[in-house]
């Protein structure tokens, strides 16, 4: 980490420091009119949904027979987390803002929805965007603006929603839909299969450096509707893209699903760097409301000397259940994994990654971070399997643990199939606890105890925060320190 | 500007310090001196304010005021230095952001302005050549993998930085070799001043050859049992403990406390 960013962390820990004790300050609601479907779920709402994207005929065969599927599955059960059966009639598959804006005019956007953003801090207006960012905003099931479209289409850059992409790039969609995620890969993606509604797609054609970070910010605002976005991003041979997910949620005291389904394609000679700050609504402190995130997110090194990283920092949902994966297809291709997962209060948490190697000389990283607090559990599932072919690969995984209070919990469970004689794996695992020394060797030295809680915390995660783009490490902390107010003493 | 009254601790229901008096003034160097076990380093944890040290009776007065009213944290704010004698690792926080956060912390609490970046790396780099600190160490998590004597030269370092009005040196020369002992002292040494006091807890003389101290108290069995100028460490050094055991038996209260 540059001494320049130290120091603005260092910086922002000690304005958190200030901070009362606060709430989930993106837990407001945006009063916006918005075409919301009436609960539940059959063969005629999948019609309805694709109907009102006005999708082509192959798209909404696409769905109907995922929802085919869907029917026929069970929810999957073998996650250390516990939570009320969701009732999938009750959840509403589609609501939009009503008065659709064309994409072009952000004068033509709701005002509100403009608000929301700002006051999440992601403007939209190009003028005072983040330099060098690209945002994709996502209002529960619609986009409502993304920016910086022309910039990138001169690069050759395809950044656009999923539901625009499907009548502009239908042989893209066509050909990369659901190609690394089947539809039946599991319960959760053969029902987003049926019902997604937007999302994010990238294509970066052969040899181009996408010129800016691209991003999207998930927003789930109307009551009782689920949030099923898709993402689908490809980075064509010799490709480089950096792409960043954050999202949030009103404060409500019902919980809400969210299932996303992301899929990455690396071509030869390509790289993907994929980073998630997740901060969806938690809950309260007695574990009402919050999010139920269920989410499958996976990646392809289809070429040889592809590359595709994954860094999540995550925060919020009353239950997380993801694991981003990497499939190492290509000779020499090469996945990483970096998490920090936090858990305070009632929250649970079980993620981690699953790196699979087919490729010659391929190589992994895994390097995950709980942190539990109150009740929080805290549970790290991976899977390394090394295929017969796969000569020479190579897999190190560190898993780090840290405890706060007695009440919490940190379970880690890695598996390891080894096919190939000729793996090279290595597996470390560290459970800690904030010392009494630590905090009083900081206090000592004139830091509060939440400072010196927060320097320790941060200290913990730094292996992950680094390979945050900067302004996201930045966030990524405040995050996280705020997520953790009220854990000690 | 310390003043120790007839102080009696208890750690975890033992009782450790059974009657500490004990006045520091500005601009002296006081040594204590003593056996293991006999409550050198709960004297010094108690004033910086370490939890689990319970004041049972007596009172510790620093700067006029009351120290027992004051958190850890703010005694620190204050000008209480500790130098440990087992510095803690702090994987991931560099040294230079520990200090920084400290530095910035202290002159909040004065009510001054944080330092400027620049300001901030022109005096840690000057400091840490006074302790013979390699620059690459700043930049490393706080003791992490460092050795006994570079966790020591950090303390110096870290006291150099704050620029306490009252510092207390834990043991700081256990585990130095010669070099290091003198590195560490010449660092000691150069942070005298007028306004500055020190206490350093020590069991063995040698540091003092280093650093020559004002006041030489010997602590045993809880109590100040014998207090004299640096001649007094080197009679010490010649007689060994036992010489001053007669009327305190500190042998026996020693076996207390590990019991």
């Amino acid at each position: 980490m540059s001494e320049a960013l130290e120091q603005e962390l260092n910086e922002k820990n000690r304005d958190l420091k200030d901070l009362v004790k606060r709430e989930y300050k993106e837990g407001f609601v945006t009063d916006v009119e918005s075409d919301t479907f009436e609960p539940g779920l059959n063969e005629d709402v999948v019609r309805r949904i694709s109907a009102k994207k006005n999708e082509p005929e192959f798209m909404l065969e696409y769905r109907l027979k995922a929802f085919r599927r869907w029917q026929k599955m069970k929810e999957p059960d073998w996650a250390h987390i516990d939570y009320p059966k969701i009732d999938f009639q009750k959840i509403a598959y589609y609501s939009a803002p009503k008065e659709m804006p064309k994409l072009d005019s952000l004068d033509q956007v709701d005002p509100k929805i403009l608000e929301t953003y700002e006051k999440l801090g992601i403007p939209l207006y190009e003028q005072k965007l983040l330099a060098n960012v690209a945002v994709d905003a996502v209002f529960d099931s619609v986009s409502v603006r993304t920016t910086f479209r022309e910039t990138l289409s001169e690069a050759g850059v395809i950044f656009m929603p999923i539901s625009e992409a499907v009548h502009e790039h239908p042989e893209l969609i066509k050909k990369y839909l659901s190609s690394v995620v089947p539809v039946q890969d599991n319960y959760y993606t053969a029902l987003n299969s049926a019902v997604f509604s937007d999302g994010s797609f990238v294509y970066i054609p052969p040899g181009v450096r996408c010129p800016m970070e691209l991003s999207t910010y998930f927003r789930i605002n109307e009551m009782n509707t689920g949030q099923f976005e898709r993402t689908l991003i490809i980075a064509d041979e010799g490709a480089y893209v950096s792409y960043l997910e954050g999202c949030t949620a009103p404060q409500r005291d019902e919980n809400q699903l969210h299932a996303a389904v992301v899929e990455l394609v690396a071509h030869k000679d390509a790289e993907i760097k994929y980073s998630t700050v997740q901060n969806w609504y938690p809950g309260d402190e007695n574990g009402k409301g919050g999010i139920f995130n269920f989410v499958t997110k996976r990646g392809v090194c289809k070429g040889d000397n592809s590359k595709i990283s994954w860094t999540q920092v995550e925060t919020g949902s009353a239950i997380t259940w993801k694991y981003p994966s990497v499939v190492l297809q290509g000779d020499n291709s090469v996945g990483e994994f970096y998490s920090v997962a936090l858990t305070h209060n009632k929250q649970q948490a079980d993620t981690g990654t699953k790196m699979i190697h087919m490729g010659k000389n391929t190589s992994s990283t895994i390097i995950s971070k709980g942190i539990s607090a109150g009740h929080g559990q805290n549970t790290y599932r991976g899977l390394v399997k090394i295929l017969k072919g796969a000569d020479n690969a190579r897999n190190f995984s560190q898993c780090d643990s840290l405890l706060m209070g007695d009440r919490c919990g940190a379970h880690t469970f890695p598996y390891m199939e080894v096919q190939n004689p000729s793996a090279n794996l290595e597996h470390e695992a560290t459970t800690s606890k904030i010392s009494e020394d630590q905090l009083f060797y900081l206090k000592q030295r004139g830091l509060s105890e939440e400072a010196a809680v927060s320097m320790i915390v941060n200290g913990f995660c730094k292996e992950v925060f680094r390979e945050l783009p900067m302004e996201f490490a930045v966030e990524a902390q405040k995050l996280l320190d705020i997520s953790l107010e009220g854990a000690v003493g | 500007m310390l003043k120790v009254t007839n102080l009696h601790v208890s750690v975890f229901g033992t009782s450790i310090l059974k009657g500490v008096d004990l006045e520091v003034n500005a601009g002296e160097v006081h040594a204590i001196m003593g056996p293991n076990g006999s409550g050198k380093s709960t004297l010094s944890n108690v004033i910086a304010g370490r939890d689990g040290y319970e004041i049972t009776e007596g009172s510790i007065e620093y700067m006029g005021k009351d120290l027992s009213e004051l958190e850890a944290e703010e005694r620190a704010c204050e000008g209480i230095f500790l130098a440990f004698q087992y510095p803690v690792e702090i994987p991931g926080v560099s040294n230079m952001a520990m200090l920084k956060a400290a530095i910035n912390s202290m002159r909040k609490h004065r009510g001054e302005k944080e330092m400027t970046a620049g300001d901030f790396l022109k005096l840690i780099r000057e400091r840490a050549d006074l302790v013979e600190m390699k620059h690459e160490f700043l930049k490393r998590s706080v003791n992490e993998g460092f050795s006994g004597g570079e966790k020591k030269r950090n303390e110096i370092l870290q006291m150099a930085m704050l620029e306490p009005k009252l510092a207390l040196l834990d043991e700081t020369d256990s585990g130095l070799d010669i070099d290091a002992l003198k590195i560490v002292s010449q660092g000691v040494n150069a942070l005298r001043s007028p306004d500055r006091a020190m206490v350093l807890v020590t069991h063995y003389q040698r540091l003092l050859d280093y650093i020559i101290p004002d006041h030489v108290h010997v602590l045993a069995g809880g109590r100040i049992v014998k207090s004299g100028d640096k001649s007094l460490a080197l009679e010490l050094e010649e007689k060994g403990y036992s010489w001053l055991e007669g009327g305190t038996n500190a042998a026996a209260s020693l076996e207390q406390v590990a019991n």
